[in-house]
């Protein structure tokens, strides 16, 4: 397919995702009566269109409750979208069959923030590492044991690492059990939900760089889930910034670090803890994340936002192109013009 | 300096845990000195003693834990010798902590009143109404809006940011001298972490309460502490003022840690990295504990633990020290 290599390797147009808690057990008998469900839905993702180049990072950023793990879960086919398109190169996800939905399903996979839980407590690393190749028939059982090692010294570990179990493992070598599993099938695409949130400085610097060493010898793609924008600022190339649900801005790493758009994103950058800065007056933004059960009207940053306008409470403001390959949703932008 | 500033000095404290297979000492000769109204970092990675040393200053340490050694000298009093009743009568008092999980500190059963009203009342006798009044001063500062109606709430009706403002606002209500921070901001979010800094930095410079900031996180040390430790492996291996220490550092892991920071380098490129990992409890090497991951490891790096240099207001433990004044980073 020709146009497959040039069409992204991803794409999401106005992708939604909701989640509905289930009536229980007296709502239901109340049904029964004649009474209305009150459906609590949170919406997780909302209207969210992005698309990832092959060989590209975006990094994808928010606080807490945003959306941005539920996205990464989307893109890696491990949540159906409520609404909206999923495309995995070029073509609608949902509608594909047999070997094309394999080649999907193994083409992108996903990283966990938390190896400890994601890695089976009761299997040895080669168990881990070879069960993806023995279920997707991949290699003949001859051959996974080389596989195997392979892919331990692709991450940088020991061929001694085979016979453990994930507890005998530190953490950020289980960190690295978690990537070389992802290898094991040979993707395409890598989904980082907070890869190293959970590592100590040190050990997180030598996962970064492992991350970018396979990227330079795999071309892979990555969607690069995290809060820390220390971490999004040194390995992507694109950043996108999500506030409940939203994404909110969106542009080159280099132009959203040096010309930040949206106030929320403004707000974030002042945050970030740096080293060189030092008995600095903190000046926090106010107010709480809020609830995903209850967003507030309009911009859903109005109630925090330092700039809100009468209209920010009642019109939800659109990402428009702000700068070439730039874009925010900020009603500021057209009162400025 | 003058030494009736001195809040805190302990010396050669020494905590070990008790296993089958001998002692071992979590926190292994730790010196620290903290003055009035003063913010010091603490700062490692996992397993290198920080909280273990936070506990074992408010007598905290449980069996199979012990403090083996050590002064802990607290307003020029000694607290190793005291009796549990004199420490109780200290923490929460004279001597706070916070933590990492508010929800650990905070009774899920009882409303947050009663959990503030005996923090109050086990230390003096205050009559109710006058302690409530306390309580809702407490709250206000710390920014909890509508203290009077959130005094009746219980922990799980607060977010966990709003749990770890109650937390400090516990801390406060009897104008501590010392409040320890065992990692309080690192389960939140950027933008919440930002206000309870704001909180915090506000409560000391007004009150003149002095801060242990435990930590991994040398960004937020950078911006807040006056002056920084940094351990490893148990040890303090440098400490000094902030400016000096995250500048110019002499100790090589100090430098590690920093030049592995990505808002250090420039995006894309390779992090420096610190090779290896921190060793466990049971397998610290001879000598000095860093030597394997060190660059700059000398043979008599292997054969005894480098003792305390002190060069200015900086203290340094390394055989081959980082010399000063290379190129700005």
């Amino acid at each position: 397919m020709k146009d497959a290599a040039e069409s992204p390797v991803i794409e999401l147009r106005q992708v939604h995702k909701r989640f509905e808690q289930r009536p229980d057990l007296a709502q239901r008998l109340l049904a029964l009566a004649g009474r209305a469900i009150d459906r609590r839905t949170v919406h997780a993702v909302n209207g969210v269109s992005l698309s990832l180049a092959r060989g590209e990072v975006v990094g994808l950023v928010g606080e807490s409750g945003c959306g941005k793990s539920t996205l990464g879960r989307i893109v890696a086919g491990l949540h159906p979208p409520t609404e909206g398109e999923l495309h995995y190169q070029g073509r609608p996800a949902a509608g594909l069959r047999g070997a094309d939905r394999l080649a999907y399903t193994l083409g992108v996979q996903m990283i966990f923030q938390d190896p400890q839980a994601s890695l089976n407590p009761r299997q040895r690393v080669r168990q881990i590492l070879g069960e993806p190749l023995k279920v997707h028939r991949l290699a003949p059982a001859a051959d996974i044991p080389a596989r195997v090692d392979a892919a331990l010294s692709a991450v940088g570990l020991g061929t001694d690492y085979r016979d453990r179990f994930p507890h005998q493992i530190s953490g950020g070598q289980r960190q690295r059990i978690g990537i070389a599993r992802a290898l094991m099938v040979s993707p395409g695409f890598l989904v980082c939900d907070e890869p190293v949130a959970a590592l100590d400085v040190s050990i997180q610097a030598q996962v970064i760089n492992l991350f970018m060493e396979l990227r330079a010898q795999h071309g892979f793609t990555y969607l690069f889930i995290s809060h820390d924008l220390g971490v999004v600022r040194h390995i992507s190339d694109r950043v996108a910034i999500m506030y409940l649900g939203r994404i909110v801005e969106q542009a080159s790493a280099s132009e959203i670090f040096s010309r930040a758009n949206h106030p929320y994103t403004q707000a974030l950058m002042a945050e970030m803890p740096d080293p060189a800065r030092r008995g600095r007056t903190f000046t926090p933004i106010r107010g709480e994340i809020p609830s995903p059960l209850a967003p507030p009207s309009g911009c859903t940053f109005h109630p925090r936002c330092p700039h809100a306008m009468p209209r920010c409470r009642e019109q939800v403001p659109e990402l428009k192109s702000v700068a070439a390959g730039h874009w925010s949703a900020c009603h500021l932008n057209d009162t400025a013009a | 300096m003058n030494h009736n500033d001195i809040l805190l000095d302990v010396r050669g404290l020494r905590t070990a845990f008790h296993t089958e297979a001998g002692a071992w000492p979590a926190v292994d000769g730790v010196d620290l000195v903290v003055r009035r109204g003063e913010i010091l970092g603490l700062v490692g990675e996992s397993g290198s003693g920080k909280s273990v040393t936070g506990f074992s200053l408010l007598g905290l340490i449980d069996p199979p834990g012990e403090v083996m050694a050590g002064e802990i000298r607290f307003r020029g009093q000694e607290l190793r010798g005291l009796d549990e009743e004199q420490m109780r009568q200290l923490r929460g008092n004279r001597i706070a902590m916070i933590f990492q999980d508010p929800l650990m500190t905070l009774n899920p059963v009882l409303r947050i009143e009663e959990q503030m009203l005996e923090a109050i009342q086990t230390h003096a006798a205050v009559p109710r109404n006058e302690a409530l009044r306390r309580c809702v001063e407490a709250l206000e500062m710390v920014g909890i809006p509508s203290p009077e109606t959130r005094l009746r709430g219980y922990p799980h009706e607060f977010s966990g940011g709003m749990r770890q403002r109650v937390a400090i606002a516990i801390a406060m209500l009897n104008k501590p001298d010392l409040i320890i921070c065992d990692e309080p901001t690192t389960a939140l979010d950027v933008t919440i972490q930002g206000q309870i800094l704001y909180r915090m930095q506000q409560i000391c410079r007004e009150h003149g309460t002095a801060l242990i900031w435990i930590t991994h996180d040398l960004g937020v040390v950078a911006e807040l502490a006056d002056r920084v430790a940094v351990m490893y492996a148990g040890r303090i291996v440098e400490s000094g003022p902030v400016a000096q220490i995250l500048d110019a550092p002499r100790h090589p892991y100090t430098r590690g840690l920093l030049e592995s920071m990505p808002a250090r380098a420039r995006p894309g490129e390779r992090l420096r990295q610190i090779e290896g990992m921190a060793p466990g409890l049971a397998v610290r090497p001879w000598g000095c504990a860093f030597r394997p991951r060190c660059p700059n490891a000398v043979t008599r790096c292997t054969e005894q633990a480098p003792s305390t240099t002190r060069e200015g207001e900086r203290d340094y433990r390394c055989y081959a020290p980082i010399t000063p004044n290379p190129q700005p980073a």
